[in-house]
């Protein structure tokens, strides 16, 4: 997996690309969670993603719930694959997908 | 069949993904079923991490066996371990309908695995756990 992080302002966007699964999960959780440190608006763009599983599924509801007291989280360019996870998971309903 | 059999720890996920590669590598699947298929095995693989065996460890044996000929195949997968009675299939379903501040984090593997899979069976059986996934490849292809 890799990272790639644009800060404009108190927005923060996120690059996940490649796989998210549970050896790499702990870091990327880690890392967002120092990230966001004063961070309004987070971006999570899933343009690269092709591959997640339940713990990265954790990671972005962890991230969605500390957003909700500190700002906005969105996430953009989900991919039908991933789509498809975040509907059976009723993820969509959570997360604020555009 | 191909079998694999290493201590179920996290860091070994990497080779259980590499054996299950190899073992699909002959299958005509399309690479979104490949993925799916990745998926399942991954949370099934993380359960017995997390509930046979934390927090000491032991032994994780995958079997995968594709059946059938051309047009007509079906991947079998197989999990024995030999850590406490754990039957995944005995967990309640997450609630889809929760709301963010209700919803725990967590407890969507299995859940992702039932819903994904066409067959999903649980077995304690001469002191082990067996868990027997199957995915009807045809389906997918049509």
């Amino acid at each position: 997996m890799n990272f790639v992080k644009t800060n404009e302002g108190n927005t923060l966007t996120v690059e996940l690309i490649g796989e998210v699964d549970s050896m790499n999960t702990p870091e990327l959780e880690e890392r967002l969670l120092k990230e966001i440190d004063g961070v309004k608006e987070l971006i999570f763009d899933l343009k690269g993603l092709e591959y997640i599983s339940s713990a990265g599924l954790r990671v972005l509801l962890t991230m969605q719930k500390t957003m909700k007291s500190q700002g906005s989280m969105v996430i953009k360019n989900t991919n039908e694959e991933v789509m498809e996870i975040f509907k059976v998971t009723g993820f969509v309903r959570l997360l604020n997908l555009v | 069949m191909k079998e694999l059999k290493i201590e179920a720890t996290i860091e070994n996920l990497s080779k259980v993904f590499k054996f299950l590669q190899e073992s699909l590598d002959t299958c005509d699947a399309p690479s979104k079923v490949k993925r799916q298929i990745k998926l399942c095995v991954e949370e099934i693989y993380m359960n017995i991490t997390h509930y046979a065996y934390n927090p000491e460890t032991g032994m994780a044996k995958i079997g995968v066996d594709v059946i059938g000929g051309e047009n007509q195949e079906r991947v079998v997968i197989s999990f024995v371990d030999e850590g406490k009675p754990y039957d995944p299939l005995a967990k309640q379903d997450p609630d889809l309908e929760l709301s963010l501040d209700d919803r725990p984090i967590g407890g969507l593997g299995i859940y992702l695995v039932k819903t994904t899979m066409d067959s999903v069976a649980y077995e304690h059986k001469d002191g082990q756990n067996v868990l027997t996934i199957e995915k009807d490849l045809d389906k997918e292809n049509k």
